[in-house]
């Protein structure tokens, strides 16, 4: 995945999108006020400068889907599961809760549920049928929409041929106005994710921990330049 | 002390014959405060462990501080008393028992807590590689798994060890016992007469156990100090923890040994064996590890501080400067500042000097704990995702009811066991002969006491 930090307008339209696609449950505003808010992908918000000259940054934050993931050899279970085609998996069925992942993740991108789910009505009405409800005392992430991922690998297999760049999205990357977020392939060459992951604006978010994260974000250049804002 | 082996016994075994009102008030207290844990845990599973206060992004708190505290604890038992039995230290006797004690019963509570603690706790036994429905094996790079196994192991082996010379000692008990508890020490005794052949038996297990029981205790503090260190988490990957932990434990341990001992004494009316030369000798290896706790924590901080990285010192600073300052200052003034002086200057290193040292090194060591956890998971590395922790009744009461287990495990223990090795005692105080006209002085090669089982064959001591 790349992210472009200069496209990057913090709708937060991704949150939702994510919240709706993947069965995440509300918290409402009490427990949301004592960090038990589940959002997989987050949009931070960081300040440049002191008021009246202050900058706002946006960087949606999602898993990182490392190839070192640190979550993975601390789960005792085998739930964080690193998956043949390189995902990170969360096999809920496997989960007990010992949240060891969720500490040992430097990018904070796992969450625990901590009561069983619930949504605000009429959300329940909306529930998407191809992602499991996970239950009480499991730890949950982003996935990359690993349904949308499998179903389109169906189907191109059904029409014996190769998946298409860009033939199918995460529910963020697809609900993004200003096309920050480009999915896709990064060991096809071709594939513009590559493309842009080549450009000289790319980097990984905490890429010194040495984790190999999977998602580049395009740092701002006209910011730099002096250009916007 | 020159008692005889009938005034020792008669002295040892009377506590747990006679019971007054205050033992049972005891009991009642200790009872309910577990009776209340299990109400909170019950409570726990029934709601999710959203009622405990712990959020996004502090995932551990109170739970994992609790289990670092008792396993800590726990090492004030076995690996003393096998140091101390390996060195051959005298004045060791009356002092293994109720330190083998502390480990089993520490032990256990800090094992049950990493249960509790669990999302599912009703599933915490797919840690346990046994070939399931699931057929998948736990992943064995986890440090929880080597938690597993280490905890097992020492648990296990610390229960060897506490019982080893209960048998010689329940076997006296069993001589004096009627109805139930007749029945319960002729199978504590396994059958003990003390002929040579089974002292000998005796002393050959207690040898091996006491050398095994050293790497085992290192190993498992080490290990609970990994399941920080290997994460790459600012202010938990670090080099030194390892060692840091194993120090910390034996100092708390220590302490927590020193307050089971004065509390012995006073209830028990252990006066005239647990002596004030006991409390001073195990005042220096206080002071000891005082000095090396600190020792280690300044290197961390200072090397930390060196080091500079962004990350790691926004979690220095929130410690030592910030929230965390007021929890840290008290550590440091609990850990060393305190005790320091008491144990240090001959003239305070007393019973009491020793019980206000030891008192607040366990609070100091708890908010050790407590301070390596909370602040780094509060000051991860994205300002974004910082957040910030206050326990619920909940969290409370479970730590109230760790507290109130190992009263009662205690409690129970003095009514069943003498809490004084009393035969270790008796061949202390006489040197030579004990209950049969055989010596158990230390013999490496075996050589006297083959002598002796050869002989005891011949004349058959068998029932």
């Amino acid at each position: 995945m790349v992210i472009d930090l200069d496209r990057c307008t913090g709708c937060e339209a991704c949150v939702v999108a994510c919240h709706a696609e993947n069965n995440i449950g509300t918290a409402g505003p009490d427990q949301a006020a004592r960090g038990r808010a589940k959002h997989w992908i987050r949009v931070e918000r960081y300040w440049e400068g002191e008021f009246p000259n202050a900058r706002i940054r946006f960087q949606p934050v999602l898993c990182q889907q490392c190839d070192d993931a640190p979550c993975e050899p601390v789960c005792p279970t085998y739930a964080s599961y690193h998956t043949p085609e390189g995902l990170n998996a969360q096999v809920y069925n496997r989960c007990i809760g010992t949240r060891f992942c969720a500490n040992a993740c430097p990018y904070t991108v796992r969450f625990l549920n901590f009561f069983n789910p619930q949504w605000d009505k009429p959300l329940h009405l909306q529930l998407n049928p191809d992602v499991s409800v996970r239950s009480v005392g499991i730890m949950e992430k982003c996935t990359f929409c690993v349904q949308r991922i499998r179903a389109a690998e169906i189907q191109a297999e059904g029409e014996k041929r190769e998946l298409k760049d860009g033939e199918f999205n995460p529910a963020c990357v697809q609900s993004c106005g200003p096309k920050a977020m480009v999915f896709g392939d990064l060991n096809d060459p071709n594939s513009e994710v590559s493309r842009l992951a080549r450009s000289g604006r790319a980097t990984k978010l905490l890429g010194e921990l040495g984790t190999k994260p999977n998602v580049n974000y395009l740092q701002r250049e006209s910011w730099e330049n002096g250009k916007n804002g | 002390m020159a008692k005889t082996a009938e005034q020792i016994r008669a002295d040892l075994l009377r506590p747990i014959f006679r019971s007054g009102p205050a033992y049972w008030l005891a009991v009642g207290v200790s009872g309910s405060m577990v009776l209340a844990g299990v109400f909170a845990f019950s409570y726990q599973v029934y709601h999710g462990l959203g009622v405990w206060g712990l959020n996004w992004p502090v995932f551990w708190a109170f739970d994992i501080t609790n289990f670092v505290f008792w396993i800590g604890i726990s090492h004030a038992g076995t690996l003393i008393s096998a140091i101390l039995r390996l060195a051959n230290a005298g004045w060791r006797r009356p002092v293994t028992r109720c330190a083998e004690a502390i480990t089993v019963f520490a032990l256990s509570i800090g094992a049950i807590i990493p249960i509790c603690h669990l999302g599912r706790p009703w599933l915490f036994f797919w840690l346990v590689p046994y070939p399931s429905e699931r057929q998948i094996w736990p992943n064995f790079r986890s440090p929880l798994l080597w938690d597993f196994f280490a905890i097992l192991t020492y648990l296990t082996g610390s229960m060897i060890f506490l019982f080893l010379p209960i048998i010689p000692d329940a076997a006296a008990a069993r001589d004096l016992a009627h109805g139930w508890r007749k029945k319960l020490y002729a199978i504590l005794s396994l059958g003990w007469q003390g002929n040579p052949k089974q002292w000998h038996r005796l002393e050959s297990a207690m040898h091996i156990m006491a050398i095994a029981i050293i790497p085992v205790a290192v190993s498992v503090h080490t290990i609970v100090s990994w399941d920080f260190a290997m994460t790459p988490v600012p202010m938990w990957h670090s080099t030194i923890f390892g060692p840091y932990f194993v120090c910390g434990a034996i100092f708390s341990g220590v302490a927590a040994l020193i307050l089971a001992m004065a509390l012995l004494r006073k209830f028990l009316h252990l006066e005239e064996y647990l002596e004030p030369i006991h409390f001073d000798h195990l005042g220096k290896l206080l002071l000891t590890m005082s000095l090396l706790w600190f020792y280690f924590t300044f290197a961390e901080r200072l090397t930390t501080w060196y080091g500079n990285d962004v990350a790691e010192m926004s979690v220095f600073w929130t410690s030592i400067r910030q929230n965390f300052a007021p929890l840290f200052w008290t550590m440091i003034a609990c850990n060393l500042i305190i005790p320091f002086p008491l144990l240090a200057i001959k003239r305070f290193r007393t019973i009491t000097g020793t019980v206000i040292a030891s008192t607040t090194i366990v609070v100091g060591m708890w908010i050790e704990r407590f301070l390596i956890i909370v602040p780094t998971l509060e000051h991860k590395f994205l300002p974004y995702a910082w957040g910030s922790y206050r326990p619920t009744w909940v969290e409370i009461t479970l730590m109230v009811a760790g507290f109130g287990m190992m009263a009662l495990l205690y409690l129970l223990f003095s009514k069943l066991v003498p809490m004084i090795s009393m035969w270790e005692l008796e061949a202390g105080v006489r040197k030579a002969p004990i209950y049969r006209h055989q010596t158990v002085a230390f013999d490496p090669s075996g050589a006297r006491a083959r002598a002796g089982v050869r002989e005891a064959e011949a004349t058959d001591l068998s029932p």
